[in-house]
């Protein structure tokens, strides 16, 4: 058995404005790939804020243990925009060899030659890939991504999706992906989580089938518990219209 | 790029042959009657948005008021002895060169508004980056100089006097303290509206808060700081002229008052066409730079 490398042991944040967790535990294995569903205010933010450390106004109790390399990726690129591209991805890399790094991490990304473009001179999706740059280029053993793809066409998220596939293969941290998109979901983790009200709801394992037709149906079939666990299947409704998940013991 | 990368960015699929003759879903379109086509220059006649600006369309409105001013004098519409010609600033102008008092007043004032700019200025960005990116520095500092915001500067010129007595020092502080206000107000403006996100990725990547001066701070809010010092360069000239009335010997403000007290019109228009060149020039140095810095942006404007 492995370490961990995030360990979370009865995590309580509390805001006044939004987005609560209570008592949630989780554990993240070295290179696990782990995808976080939830509906709008289940805590999902809440919770890649507190392992990001950039809940600063939280009041909360609870273990949670981090590792101290840990990347993230916003929404939105979040290039500086008076900075070059290779300085972006640069940002405040302290090796000797930063700027081959960045080089690198750009060819990495299909943006080799682009080096010494500015930011707004790039598409939205060129702009993610840039992002994702700068968080591979320093190594992380922990990748954090709020809803990375969320703001990208569907083209390009499909593509997107094979990239970042790639990446992660080739260096190889655990990630913890925030999404909206049960089919991304699917498409990329090891292993998918639902929060509802600050607590895990479910925590299921993505095996996804290698032949393309039992793909299909382990995509289908996996979409529709999901749905169900978020609230929005007709898996298994009752009478009053509340949606009972597979397997979800009733408090 | 490498040959994967372009593939997994570039998927090769094989290109669709198209469907079998009459299956699918190219249906044929229904015909439609002929409508009467829009002939191409009745278009783009609506809009909002302003038409590109001419490159030096800023001059006409200059450029009327100097043809009505020059008429109003020739048809003796305006008395010489209430407003001189236009050309008399440029005739009185040479006469005071070839005096030598034009050169000596303007590098004297020019001397003075550069040392006050500098001081102020490098007090003003100080100050808002003291008050800007602490808060107990806002709340030691920022008060007071809110306070001094609402006490007019020139009310402060006795007790500058008192204190500084009325020599250059006197002067160039004066001239600073013009100055210090814009660029103090601009800079610290600008700081505070840094945007947050740009705070939250250099938390994420665990820079040192020297970097994080140098790479999001500083160039955060150089549009702010360089908005402030063209506020600060024209306060520079202006304040000129106030601070050249006490005791001075020299300087613009100075050929200004004397010519008032000897009723020389010709030689206050110019000490006035002075000023508005230059003011006029240094701000488009400070503009020129501004358009070098901040070349990165997309805007409105450029």
């Amino acid at each position: 058995m492995t370490r961990p490398v995030v360990r979370i042991r009865n995590l309580v944040r509390r805001f006044t404005l939004k987005g609560v967790l209570n008592g949630l535990d989780l554990d993240i294995a070295p290179g696990e790939f782990v995808a976080l569903l939830g509906r709008s205010g289940s805590g999902k933010s809440t919770l890649l804020r507190a392992i990001a450390d950039l809940d600063h106004e939280a009041v909360g109790t609870g273990e949670l243990y981090v590792p101290d390399r840990i990347s993230v990726v916003f929404q939105d690129a979040r290039l500086l925009p008076w900075k070059r591209l290779l300085d972006n991805v640069t940002l405040g890399l302290n090796v000797p060899d930063a700027r081959q790094r960045g080089v690198d991490a750009l060819t990495e990304v299909g943006l080799a030659g682009r080096e010494q473009s500015w930011p707004h001179e790039l598409s939205g999706g060129e702009q993610q890939r840039v992002a994702f740059a700068r968080s591979l280029v320093r190594e992380p053993e922990l990748l954090l991504a709020d809803e990375p793809f969320g703001a990208l066409d569907a083209l390009t998220r499909i593509k997107m999706h094979a990239l970042v596939k790639r990446l992660v293969s080739i260096h190889n941290p655990a990630v913890l992906l925030v999404t909206h998109d049960v089919d991304e979901a699917i498409a990329l983790a090891d292993r998918i989580i639902v929060l509802d009200e600050g607590r895990l709801a479910a925590d299921l394992v993505n095996e996804r089938p290698r032949e393309a037709s039992a793909l299909l149906e382990h995509t289908a079939d996996l979409r529709k518990v999901l749905l169900a666990y978020l609230g929005v299947g007709s898996h298994q409704s009752t009478s009053d219209g509340s949606v009972t998940p597979p397997g979800q013991v009733q408090a | 790029m490498s040959a994967y990368t372009a593939e997994l960015l570039h998927p090769v699929f094989p290109k669709y042959p198209g469907p079998p003759p009459g299956v699918g879903y190219h249906r044929q379109r229904p015909t439609i009657e002929e409508a009467p086509s829009v002939p191409i220059l009745t278009r783009g006649r609506y809009r909002l948005a302003l038409p590109k600006p001419l490159a030096y369309g800023w001059l006409l409105g200059p450029a009327l008021l100097l043809i009505y001013w020059s008429l109003a004098s020739l048809t003796g519409y305006v008395d010489s002895r209430v407003l001189p010609a236009p050309w008399v600033a440029i005739t009185a102008g040479i006469d005071l060169i070839q005096d030598g008092r034009l050169q000596h007043n303007v590098l004297i004032s020019s001397s003075r508004a550069l040392q006050g700019l500098l001081l102020g200025g490098l007090a003003g960005v100080a100050m808002a980056f003291l008050s800007g990116l602490s808060l107990v520095g806002g709340y030691i500092f920022d008060g007071v100089i809110q306070l001094k915001r609402a006490i007019p500067t020139l009310a402060l010129i006795p007790f500058f006097i008192l204190w500084f007595g009325v020599g250059e020092t006197m002067k160039v502080t004066m001239i600073s303290v013009f100055v210090f206000l814009p660029i103090y107000v601009h800079t610290h403006n600008a700081l505070r509206g840094i945007d947050l996100r740009f705070v939250e990725l250099a938390e994420t990547t665990r820079i040192s808060y020297f970097q994080f001066l140098r790479h999001i701070v500083l160039p955060g809010a150089l549009p702010g700081i360089l908005l402030g010092l063209r506020f600060g360069v024209m306060a520079a000239w202006v304040s000129l002229v106030v601070v050249e009335q006490f005791n001075a010997t020299s300087g613009i403000g100075y050929m200004i008052n004397l010519a008032r007290n000897y009723a020389q019109p010709d030689v206050m228009l110019v000490g006035l066409v002075l000023y508005a060149i230059l003011g006029l020039a240094s701000d488009m140095a400070v503009r020129l730079i501004e358009k070098r810095a901040l070349a990165y942006r997309k805007t409105l404007g450029q």
